[in-house]
């Protein structure tokens, strides 16, 4: 499963960055976002659900957090 | 007889606004919610060129201002403004334009259409007489609270109260994790409500993945009594989930309390009417038509205590 690291990115870039990076990723794909606290876990999945991919799940980790998201289609 | 004449009718309901300089006026214009056609604004930009100063000014409640227009053209500012069905708005004693979030349609925290309610308070409201003092209205789409309700006559805010379907929830936490206020927690793999500390701003509902977070009603929670200006006064809570399409009736309610309430009380804001006549008053009013919506109780208009008197006045 492809990891995604956006800690130590601010928002709204963090969520820019999770679009680019899924522009390259098949639908239907399970993908892992690192997301620091505060704002970005927030805000990041929010986002992520309004652009139409799934959301499965949110892991508290050491001082971040880990969200699991499923690709949907265009 | 002056050589020009002015039609006085325009006049009438203000936003001809008297400059320092000799026969030049501010023509305010109404832009309700704050939101206008691009070209509504390509034709006040003509009109600003034509007759004012070369620049407008946007008031701090969203209307547009055409600077330095020479009272004799009046009539051609009006009639120019028209073609682009764009009017001037109102000052003094009345109804003002009531300003707006951008509201729901592309703003993601917005919970209401507060553009919509804006422009039906502007269409059925928009002018009319107090017959006392000045009476402002806003709508924010959500508890950010942008336009500032408590500071206003009725200050309107989106809101949405949240309901767990528990079989939909695959507990993932997201909805704890949103929740600024603390009303979540997770507890067993499920979050837990605490209604107390609910703001009805729906972020669970907006984040959850599965839906299983839902609105069990949605509405506008209302702040009365509001005002700012040389002594300022936070409005209080009247009213809950009030919906949007009663939003027009509750103001009308609420105007017509002040009418009555302030008759021979001169030049005096709705706020210090409430502290006057007490807020029982105003909610025993509003409890006839809005039972459903309005609170037990409230208090009055909140006083800025360390506004006046200045430091070493007292």
């Amino acid at each position: 499963m492809q990891t995604i690291d956006l800690r130590g990115v601010t928002c709204p870039t963090n969520f820019v960055m999770a679009k680019l990076e899924l522009e390259d990723i098949e639908a239907g794909t399970t993908v892992e976002f690192l997301l620091d606290d505060g704002e970005p876990v927030k805000n990041v999945p929010r986002s992520l659900k309004d652009e139409g991919h799934k959301l499965l799940g949110l892991k508290e980790q050491e001082g971040y957090y880990t969200l699991l998201l499923e690709k949907g289609s265009d | 007889m002056a050589e020009q004449k002015i039609d006085l009718r325009n006049l009438k309901a203000g936003g001809f606004i008297k400059e320092r300089g000799k026969d030049l006026f501010t023509v305010r214009l109404r832009v309700p919610g704050g939101r206008l056609s691009v070209d509504r604004l390509a034709k006040i930009a003509e009109v600003a060129q034509k007759y004012g100063k070369g620049y407008v000014h946007l008031s701090v409640r969203q209307s547009i201002e055409l600077i330095n227009v020479n009272f004799a053209d009046f009539d051609a500012v009006v009639a120019e403004l028209g073609e682009e069905q764009q009017k001037v708005a109102s000052c003094g004693a009345r109804v003002r334009v009531p300003t707006a979030c951008g509201g729901c349609e592309y703003n993601p925290n917005g919970l209401v259409d507060t553009q919509k309610s804006a422009l039906e308070v502007d269409d059925k409201l928009f002018g009319t007489a107090t017959g006392h003092h000045k009476f402002k209205v806003c709508f924010a789409g959500c508890p950010f609270d942008c336009p500032k309700s408590a500071t206003n006559d009725v200050g309107f805010q989106g809101a949405v109260w949240p309901r767990l379907e528990a079989d939909a929830c695959i507990g993932c936490g997201l909805c704890a994790k949103s929740c600024t206020e603390g009303a979540l927690a997770m507890a067993d793999g499920k979050p837990v409500f605490d209604a107390k500390k609910c703001i009805y701003c729906g972020d669970c509902i907006k984040v959850c993945p599965t839906s299983a977070w839902s609105a069990a009603k949605k509405g506008y929670t209302v702040r009365i009594g509001g005002k700012w200006g040389r002594r300022p006064l936070v409005g209080t809570l009247y009213a809950t989930f009030v919906p949007e399409e009663r939003a027009v009736d509750f103001i009308a309610a609420v105007l017509a309390w002040y009418q009555e309430k302030a008759e021979g009380a001169g030049r005096v804001r709705l706020g210090d009417i409430i502290i006057r006549e007490g807020w029982q008053s105003l909610l025993d009013h509003l409890r006839r038509d809005f039972a459903d919506f309005v609170v037990a109780e409230t208090t009055a208009p909140q006083v800025i205590v360390n506004q006046i008197p200045l430091p070493g006045q007292a």
